[in-house]
């Protein structure tokens, strides 16, 4: 049960003297300070930080914890990041021991068991791919996305070729052209048509020989499976450009349709949409890139390889960008990756995608009714329906009901993305919910759309808080406590 | 649901994805685990591991391995926590908004910085965000300075960022361990935008900051320190001695080892530069009724706003490791931070005297350290040395050679609060037996836990 109490920040609960946590009294002989650190380089102060006693800590973290919605209390059908079921086997089997208490920097012969793992992991998003080479390093979906652009930039570069643009759709995730730039490239917007698709003229007119890579979401972000996906690599291709899939939506098409069959030379996943890493409010992500075997020899350092049954780091590859971030990958999540794969298999894993497809179908087919979704009558995993209408005649917009449903306990779906849909809702359901719970929520839409729009605009009205001033927060930034 | 679908099956579902292109096979992966077989599979996997419990650990260079508190492991594992995702909508995520604020509170009053943002992937990417904000922030995007002192790794990782960009990175060599100022003063053009320094630096040895802040600042270009958060209960704040952004990898504060990740990436900076930082940002408000609360801010600043002209392509953070290093802080409070880096720094160098007592072992650098220190092995044998020490039960240190060739008979040694005098005392011993007596690999009991399962 919430704690009604308001929750005041840290800083200002801190009491002189409460400490939490005390050491062992040093064991080692009493130096005097001035005899270890030159004078000039200690703090004149205990660093500021709060004092408290553990229960007042846990008190205040557990109660801010009850602020959140979150996976495990609500359905949290936020389009794009596939708010899935995290199995709880993957949280306690990561935190073996023998798989968390591992220095990054052990030696190889101390660690064959989870380069056993990783190299396994590697073996099975090659083939999820339908892509011959893998790098665990990004630690996130953007990071794979300028990780294969620097890999793309390398090989081009070794082909002597000077190509200095990325093409992306006008209904890309923002992190493709911001990728882009990261990687020096400049980047150039494609139009969509309704259905999201790529507009086939306007990408031929854009692909010229200074086109180095058309990246592309497919299922795009509308939740539809390009049909002319197959023309699309031809025509890129045909430019001796390369196409970058953004794996963001994989969780439609794992099993049916892999990204190298048809034409993605280099892609992501991301581990904890896809294969269930928790979100952990905001992070940590995993996102590997799988490439064909013409960018593999450009993939950062290090990548494992076995030789006989012996697992190896390997450094030296010369062609390699080199590295992308330090030691090895977001390994926690790597490793509740395998776990999620191997529960599966096979079968499981294209049940995954074939459910995901039917409870998007399933809750489009009632949310229509509502609110118009202007793609059509069918989607793969998810969906963005339009508050447009009702705009116009109730003058109730997409962000009021995404905060009405915060009063009927549902996380809100992604709201006014992707940019090519006016008011847009962007709904994913995800396989791991049940048909009662897409039966309340399409209900509890309905109901809403009949409320008042008055009541709606200050909504929500359950919550702790509603609809902060986020104008005040940007023009007056506050982001620490203040200091007495 | 396919009778309101209007299908007659689930795969007329997938009827838009043409035939070509769909898979005709199942996937080519092992067949599906039960829990009780994987929990097997998982266990055996991890029975090929000696983990840093079974041998004592004196390995450093990034990732230490200093104590977590049970109170963290109980928070982070909310599921309230660990299940929500980035706070899109504020009403339903005060929880993480807050943490987040406390967060950054708590990070600029450690470095003395006046904002933070909410977290980046690690301490390699921090520094390389930060050198994106210094080329930005002065016009001067060609030319950045480091030092062969700054961890290896972080120095590819930049390489690698700016290869692209068309920048040229110049890496001062550092033969007595530590930065010479007058190197830098020669290094330092009129393009630089900044000199990127470690602190306590990669070999453990402290930098002489405050000069090398006003050699940077004279020259126009930025100080930019990666700073080591737990010698932040000791050592001086990077805002002390005029650094312009700070940088940190931040596993130390409660975070586990993880074989390197996932960890956070701590940054920090001055006022003027916070429409520059990358990553999110929580800030505080209020609501409509007045109530103070906690919103992302500056989201102008970001790609799903700003898309190809964002300050970062950054999304997706480490939350949750962020929050694990707020409740780590706020258990630890100032007495509490200040006796894990005490505490650290007289054993280290405890270690340091007992290790090169025998003279086969000797200090390499003549500089004051913090946690960690370079010893070189007079017989030139590191690898073998390094073995039999863990035949003994000990990682004993990080052998160098592979990063530094003219280190190669040298190890880097890093001793947390964690270490007792017992272990310290009794790693000399097996340092010292084997300068005399090979040890045989097959006779300990520990290494009979390799044995792959």
């Amino acid at each position: 049960m919430r704690n009604t109490r308001s929750t005041v920040p840290i800083f200002e609960l801190s009491k002189p003297g409460r400490r939490a946590t005390r050491f062992p009294a040093s064991d080692v002989p009493d130096v005097p300070l001035s005899k270890l650190l030159p004078e000039g380089a200690v703090a004149d102060h205990a660093p500021d930080l709060p004092e408290l006693a553990e229960p007042d800590v846990v008190r205040h973290f557990t109660n801010l914890s009850t602020l959140n919605m979150s996976v495990d209390t609500h359905f949290y059908p936020l389009g794009s990041c596939t708010m899935k079921h995290n199995p709880k086997r993957n949280e306690r089997l990561a935190s073996l021991p023998g798989l968390l208490d591992l220095h990054p920097l052990q030696p190889e012969e101390s660690l064959q068991g989870m380069l056993e793992l990783l190299y396994e992991l590697q073996q099975m998003l090659a083939e999820i791919a339908g892509l011959p080479a893998v790098s665990l390093a990004p630690a996130a979906g953007a990071h794979g996305e300028m990780t294969s652009l620097l890999a793309a930039s390398a090989y081009f570069h070794e082909r002597g070729e000077k190509r200095g643009k990325v093409l992306a759709p006008d209904s890309a995730h923002g992190t493709n052209p911001a990728s882009a730039s990261v990687a020096g490239f400049a980047s150039e917007s494609v139009r969509s048509t309704p259905q999201g698709y790529v507009d086939l003229e306007d990408l031929a007119a854009k692909l010229d020989d200074q086109t180095a890579v058309f990246m592309i979401t497919n299922p795009n972000t509308l939740g539809m499976y390009d049909p002319n996906m197959r023309k699309i690599a031809e025509m890129v291709h045909a430019a001796g450009a390369l196409i970058y899939l953004d794996g963001a939506n994989m969780n439609a098409i794992l099993g049916i349709s892999r990204p190298g069959d048809f034409g993605a030379d280099m892609m992501h996943f991301n581990c904890h949409k896809t294969f269930s890493g928790p979100h952990g409010s905001g992070g940590p992500g995993a996102g590997p890139i799988a490439v064909t075997a013409a960018l593999a020899p450009y993939l950062p350092t290090p990548l494992i390889e076995k030789s006989g049954a012996r697992y190896t780091l390997v450094y030296d590859r010369p062609k390699s960008i080199g590295r992308v971030r330090s030691f090895f990958g977001n390994v926690g999540i790597l490793v509740r990756a395998y776990c999620y794969i191997r529960s599966h298999g096979p079968e499981g894993l294209r049940r995954v995608s074939e459910t995901a497809v039917l409870n998007a179908n399933y809750l489009l087919s009632r949310v229509k009714h509502i609110l118009p979704v202007p793609q059509g009558d069918r989607c793969m995993h998810e969906f963005v329906a339009s508050a447009a209408t009702v705009k116009a005649d109730k003058d109730i917009s997409a962000m009021d009901i995404a905060k009405r449903l915060l009063d009927y306990g549902f996380h809100a779906p992604t709201v006014y993305f992707p940019p090519i849909v006016r008011e847009a809702m962007m709904i994913e359901p995800t396989e791991t919910e049940s048909k009662e719970t897409l039966d309340a929520f399409a209900e509890t839409l309905f109901r809403i759309t009949e409320e008042p729009a008055d009541l709606l605009h200050e909504a929500p009205h359950t919550t702790a808080i509603s609809r902060p001033d986020e104008v005040l927060a940007a023009r007056k930034p506050l982001t620490s406590t203040p200091k007495d | 649901m396919l009778d309101a679908i209007g299908a007659a099956s689930i795969d007329e579902l997938f009827a838009m994805v043409p035939d070509d292109l769909r898979l005709k096979r199942p996937l080519a992966i092992p067949p599906a685990l039960t829990e009780l077989e994987l929990t097997a599979r998982m266990t055996a996997l991890a029975a090929g591991n000696v983990p840093c419990g079974e041998r004592v650990c004196f390995l450093g260079g990034g990732a230490y391995d200093h104590f977590i508190p049970a109170v963290v492991d109980a928070i982070a594992g909310r599921s309230e926590f660990y299940t929500s995702y980035t706070p899109y909508q504020a009403e339903a995520s005060q929880g993480n908004l807050q943490a987040f604020f406390e967060y950054q509170t708590m990070i600029t009053r450690l470095t003395g910085m006046d904002v933070a943002n909410a977290s980046l992937y690690d301490g390699a990417t921090a520094a390389v965000e930060a050198v994106l904000m210094s080329q930005h922030a002065t016009g001067r995007p060609k030319h950045v300075v480091t030092a062969s002192c700054v961890h290896p790794e972080y120095r590819q990782t930049l390489a690698a960022y700016l290869k692209n960009i068309g920048a040229e990175l110049t890496t001062i060599a550092t033969p007595d361990g530590v930065i010479k100022p007058a190197d830098l003063t020669a290094a330092i053009t009129e393009e630089t935008s900044c000199v990127l320094v470690q602190h306590p630096n990669f070999f453990g040895c402290l930098e002489d900051v405050e000069k090398l802040a006003q050699v940077a600042h004279d020259k126009g270009a930025m100080l930019i320190v990666i700073a080591d958060p737990i010698s932040l209960g000791i050592l001086k704040r990077p805002g002390d001695y005029d650094a312009d952004i700070v940088v940190a990898e931040g596993q130390s504060l409660g975070n586990p080892l993880s074989f390197g990740g996932p960890y956070l990436g701590i940054l920090a900076c001055r006022e003027r530069l916070v429409r520059r930082m990358p990553g999110r940002i929580a800030g505080q408000t209020v609501d409509r009724r007045g109530k103070r609360c906690w919103v992302l801010t500056l989201q102008t600043r970001e790609q799903h706003i700003r898309r190809e002209k964002a300050t970062s392509n950054i999304c997706t953070n480490q939350g949750l490791l962020a929050l694990r290093a707020t409740v780590y802080l706020a258990l630890m409070g100032p007495q509490g931070l200040r006796e894990v880096a005490e505490l650290s720094l007289r054993k280290a160098h405890y270690a340091a005297e007992q290790l090169t007592a025998d003279g086969r072992l000797s200090l390499v650098f003549q500089h004051p350290t913090f946690k960690e220190f370079v010893v070189r092995d007079r017989e030139n044998n590191v690898s073998q040395l390094l073995a039999d020490a863990r035949a003994a039960g000990f990682y004993a240190g990080l052998p160098l050679g592979d990063w530094y060739p003219e280190l190669a008979d040298c190890f880097l040694v890093a001793v947390t609060e964690k270490r007792t005098r017992a272990e310290i005392d009794a790693l000399a011993a097996a340092l010292k037996d084997s300068a005399t007596v090979k040890t045989t690999s097959n006779s300990t009991k520990l290494h009979a836990t390799t044995a792959h399962a």
